[in-house]
């Protein structure tokens, strides 16, 4: 096939090209380890710059090389970001996902690969305009080194792409200058190969596409940053100085990053000393009982995992929770059970954490809905923990967590102190006050713990995790023991008091539906109810839950409606599960919308499940 | 079973130490383990350990896990802040609330089912990663607590109670700390005081990984004939190589020794080890012919104990991660929180 005659509207088609500025998705298929990913992020950033959000992901197997990656971005002038349905643009790098990825274009989308090797008729469809360019052949034939020629046609598909749908080649220019700083010649290269690829498409191919884009606004003073990132760099913020963890998928880069923005902020200047400690423990069971050691002993520490390590921890959650020991663990969600689909997001480990552990238990989780809640939620997770004394988990999942999202500028107020909670002083202990470590002097549950060394005749005190008295004597008296239980549970109300409240969007006019969601599905869910209004004329009042234990606004927003949809990404419907059980409500009014296939939730499928509970609803009120 | 608070009887002729404490200031409440249980004279060997070197009470945090063994911790040293965690993750706990104060001492105290059957894992990565602390492992080849089942150091041929014998091969933790990179390892013998309490204060102020594997009688399950680890058959086949005093400051210009019998070491911190040699030729700077010692007197049927291996020089976790000299759990805000300016600087970074 030459290249002329590779830009195509195929012979036949009916359906009309589609024709949109700001606003499609665009995939690129590639091959795990091919250095695609920089070059993706490149193109995304690219169109950020521009003014235009955009919402990348991505779709990667467990594997270090060679199986079928992809990167999908959405770029919405609206601000859409969650995921959505087909592909309008895909970038078809792996001959492995072929089929699969000439099937999601929509029809009258478009298709961009290489065509150095002719693919007969068979293999495209009519519906569609192919875009064919010799991409190897012409990388092979300005490239000698085999190195340089994977990494060079990567940035030469975008220079291609960039006269295709009209990306300004000075954003891209200057993103590669501030890549590659301080090192000329490898900008110098990386220019000559865009305009290549640029030049060769302004020659060849029919550009532009009736994909657009243009420069816009929208994107304000946003931030570009995945999850695990913000998360770690709340961890800083909250005074963390342990962490302890082991390596596990969509986890590891939340400690990794840690790590960084520990070198760079908590290193001494001038005797290169740190204030913190990072230990890659030999598993998870090691990494909770460091934290809760290092926490035991007054410093701020936490871990990071996913599911199959929280179930390792468990035992220890527990031990947290009776003694009374502050612990933070991230909780990055892949999808379960077992090893599952380790590389796919789920929201699947809500019952476990909430209940994680033997006997009566149960731990406040926080629910961040975006990277900037990931930051302020990291920081506060280390607060409440020493405050409230227990587990608190940040339940993340691998969709926030390891892709870049725009989000708010993060902020810190200097005037803000680290809560450190009740924390006797060797001052008040000299100075006589009564010291029980399982107390309740203040009536909110909560008792005075001292740290290990703090005086030298009063304030010790012994922890275990079998059952003692107010004053941390071992006892099996059946009376002390419930006491205790008693008091654990009024603290668990006193956490309701310190949690952040669920937010509430009421529709314009009053109704008895609601919607209750949380996490990653939040992005999905003011698009689904546009559709949804749009589709049924219905509108329904919106509550995003922040936290567990659930605040009054969460009961009264139960209690106000007659029907209200739970959207979730598992398959239990474990949220429900929880308001169910925490609220003793009808559980008939809670309705289940469940994604669970390990791809992100979208607007599409939330208003389908709603639209279809919804008609029979309506028709049997009218 | 509740708490048993010991009468504190002020006896005016108690001798008190350098810090002006009395032996009953490092004691904690009464046992309520088995009379003669070997682990209850390992407690009264701490007790004694501390105190004649003299060390605040309070400064000491005790960590252990779970089993007769790991309930020793509330026998002694009651003015210290104690920590029962979970069965076999002491040492996790252990190098967390080290990594959070530099300042205190750390005294694991440990079984041989919590520390080589659960808590293995646990154990060797401690060692590997050179945690300051003084990990004790009071060894009597059985699951006190769950009535006597072998443990991973019954040795392969010995018999329980009823007459079964152990068909697995022992782990010997003296020579897995050694090959692990502990840095002062030493093997003793609950009976025997005049060998512990100079070992135990020896590792109370080494610097580094200091681990002592204290074979500890079970009267209840595993003293009886067929027993490896019953109070006859320790005595019997108990072959120690040195007996070690700790010199402390006091005491420090009275030494004096015969050459060629006798090794000073002098630690880190300045303590000084003075070593009676009953071995000959035993170096006990000198790892690889500890190895190689144990594995030749093993095969004897010896018990080899006393100080097997120290490196005077050691470093310790807080060195190998470069951390400040200032305890993390002291640490003000200002030092924790990179401010509002720096975030600022990094959100102009992420657009
Ligand atoms: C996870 C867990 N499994 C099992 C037990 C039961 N258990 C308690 S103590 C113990 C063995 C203790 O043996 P060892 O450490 O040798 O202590 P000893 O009683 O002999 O001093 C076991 C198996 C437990 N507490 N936790
Ligand atoms: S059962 Fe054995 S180990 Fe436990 S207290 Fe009794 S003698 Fe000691
Ligand atoms: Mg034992």
């Amino acid at each position: 096939m030459s290249p002329q005659d590779a830009a195509l509207p195929m012979a036949g088609s009916t359906v009309p090209p589609i024709q949109a500025v700001n606003d499609f998705v665009v995939k690129f298929a590639n091959v795990n380890g091919s250095g695609s990913a920089s070059a993706n992020q490149l193109f995304a950033k690219a169109i950020l710059r521009m003014g235009i959000p955009v919402t990348p992901r991505n779709i990667f197997p467990s594997n270090i090389q060679g199986l079928p990656t992809w990167y999908e971005m959405r770029i919405s002038d609206k601000g859409h970001m969650g995921a959505r349905e087909g592909v309008d643009l895909m970038v078809a790098m792996n001959p492995q996902t072929w089929d699969e990825d000439v099937k999601s274009i929509l029809p009258g989308g478009y298709l961009f690969y290489d065509n150095t090797k002719p693919l007969p008729p068979s293999k495209f469809r009519p519906d569609i305009t192919v875009v064919g360019m010799p991409l190897t052949s012409f990388t092979n034939a300005a490239y000698s080194v085999p190195r340089e020629r994977q990494l060079f046609k990567n940035i030469i598909y975008v220079g291609a792409l960039s006269a295709l749908i009209n990306i300004d080649p000075k954003v891209i220019e200057d993103l590669l200058s501030e890549q590659f700083k301080g090192r000329d010649k490898l900008i110098a290269a990386n220019h000559k190969a865009l305009h290549m690829g640029r030049d060769y498409a302004l020659q060849n191919l029919p550009c532009p596409l009736g994909l657009q884009l243009a420069t816009s606004d929208k994107v304000g003073d946003r931030i570009f940053i995945d999850g695990n990132a913000a998360a770690a760099l709340g961890a800083v913020y909250g005074g963390a100085t342990v962490c302890a963890w082991y390596p596990i998928t969509p986890s590891s880069s939340l400690a990794e990053a840690f790590t960084r923005y520990c070198e760079r902020f908590r290193k001494d200047k001038e005797t290169g000393k740190k204030r913190y400690a990072i230990v890659q423990a030999e598993d998870e069971l090691a990494s909770i009982g460091m934290v809760i050691g290092a926490a035991w002993n007054g410093a701020r520490a936490f871990t990071a995992t996913s599911g199959p390590g929280i179930s390792l921890m468990s035992e220890f959650i527990g031990l947290s929770y009776f003694a009374e020991i502050p612990a933070v663990i991230f909780d990055v969600q892949r999808s379960g059970p077992s090893t599952g689909m380790p590389t796919r997001t789920q929201q699947s480990d809500i019952k476990i954490c909430a209940y994680a552990s033997h006997g009566d238990t149960k731990h406040p989780l926080l629910l961040p809905e975006d990277p900037n809640e990931c930051f302020q939620f990291g920081a506060l997770s280390m607060d409440l923990a020493d405050r409230l004394q227990t587990t608190i988990f940040v339940v993340l999942d691998l969709e926030i967590g390891m892709n870049e999202r725009l989000t708010a500028p993060l902020k810190w107020d200097d005037t803000r102190k680290l809560d450190r909670g009740k924390v006797m002083t060797a001052e008040e202990l000299q100075a006589g006050k009564v010291f029980g470590r399982y107390l309740d002097v203040d009536g909110d549950a909560i008792p005075y713990r001292t740290y290990p060394g703090t005086h030298p005749s009063k304030g010790g005190y012994f922890t275990r995790g079998t059952s003692r008295d107010e004053y941390a004597r071992y006892t099996e008296a059946g009376d002390a023991y419930q006491r205790n239980m008693e008091r654990l549970l009024k603290k668990w109300d006193t956490a309701k008091g310190l949690m952040p409240k669920a937010i509430r969007t009421d529709a314009a006019a009053p109704t008895k539906l609601g919607v209750i969601y949380y996490g990653s599905t939040s992005p999905a869910i003011a698009e689904a109810l546009d559709l949804i209004a749009e589709q049924t004329g219905a509108s329904l009042n919106q509550l995003r839950l922040r936290a567990f234990p659930f605040g009054p606004e969460v009961e009264a927003f139960v209690e106000e409606h007659d029907t209200i949809y739970v959207v979730e990404q598992n398959r239990d419907a474990q949220m429900r599960m929880l308001l169910i059980n925490e609220l003793e409500c009808n559980p008939k009014k809670l309705i289940r919308v469940l994604h669970y296939n390990g791809a992100p939730i979208t607007a599409e499928f939330i208003a389908r499940g709603i639209t279809a509970h919804l008609n029979p609803v309506r028709e049997a009120a009218e | 079973m509740t708490y048993l608070p010991k009468p504190k009887l002020a006896h005016p002729e108690l001798q008190k130490n350098d810090l002006g404490f009395t032996r009953r200031d490092y004691e904690g409440s009464i046992s309520t383990l088995c009379a003669g249980c070997g682990h209850d004279s390992i407690s009264a060997a701490i007790i004694r350990a501390c105190y004649e070197l003299s060390l605040p009470p309070h400064r000491i945090a005790k960590l252990s896990g779970i089993g007769c063994s790991s309930k020793t911790p509330t026998y002694f040293l009651g003015n210290s802040h104690g920590f029962n965690s979970v069965h076999g993750r002491m040492p996790s706990v252990l190098t967390g609330a080290n990594l959070a104060n530099r300042e205190l001492i750390y005294l694991g105290v440990s079984g041989d089912g919590d520390s080589a059957s659960i808590g293995f894992g646990q154990f060797s990565h401690s060692i590997r990663r050179g945690v300051n602390m003084t990990y004790i492992v009071e060894n009597n080849g059985v699951y006190g607590l769950t009535k006597g089942q072998f443990s991973a150091t019954a040795d392969r041929g010995a018999k329980n109670k009823r007459g079964v014998e152990n068909m697995d091969e022992a782990i010997d933790m003296v020579g897995i700390a050694i090959q692990l990179g502990a840095t002062y390892v030493a093997r003793s013998f609950s009976g025997d005081k005049n060998q512990l309490v100079p070992l135990i204060k020896g590792a109370l102020q080494h610097q580094g990984a200091a681990f002592i594997d204290t074979i500890s009688p079970c009267v209840m399950f595993n003293n009886h004939d067929g027993s490896t680890k019953s109070y006859d058959y320790v005595r019997e086949h108990n072959e120690a190589v040195n007996f070690m005093d700790v010199v402390t400051g006091r005491n420090e210009i009275t030494v004096d020794y015969e050459p060629g019998t006798t090794e000073i070491v002098r630690q880190h911190n300045g303590g000084l080890l003075k070593l009676r040699k009953l071995a000959n030729d035993y170096d006990v700077t000198d790892r690889v012919a500890a190895m190689n010692f144990l594995e030749t007197r093993k095969a004897r049927g010896e018990i080899v104990t006393g100080l097997l291996y120290v490196d005077p020089e050691a470093d310790d976790l807080h060195g190998f991660l470069e951390t400040s000299d200032k305890p993390f759990n002291s640490m003000s805000d200002e030092e924790l929180i990179p401010g509002s300016a720096a975030l600022e600087k990094l959100n102009a970074s992420l657009r």
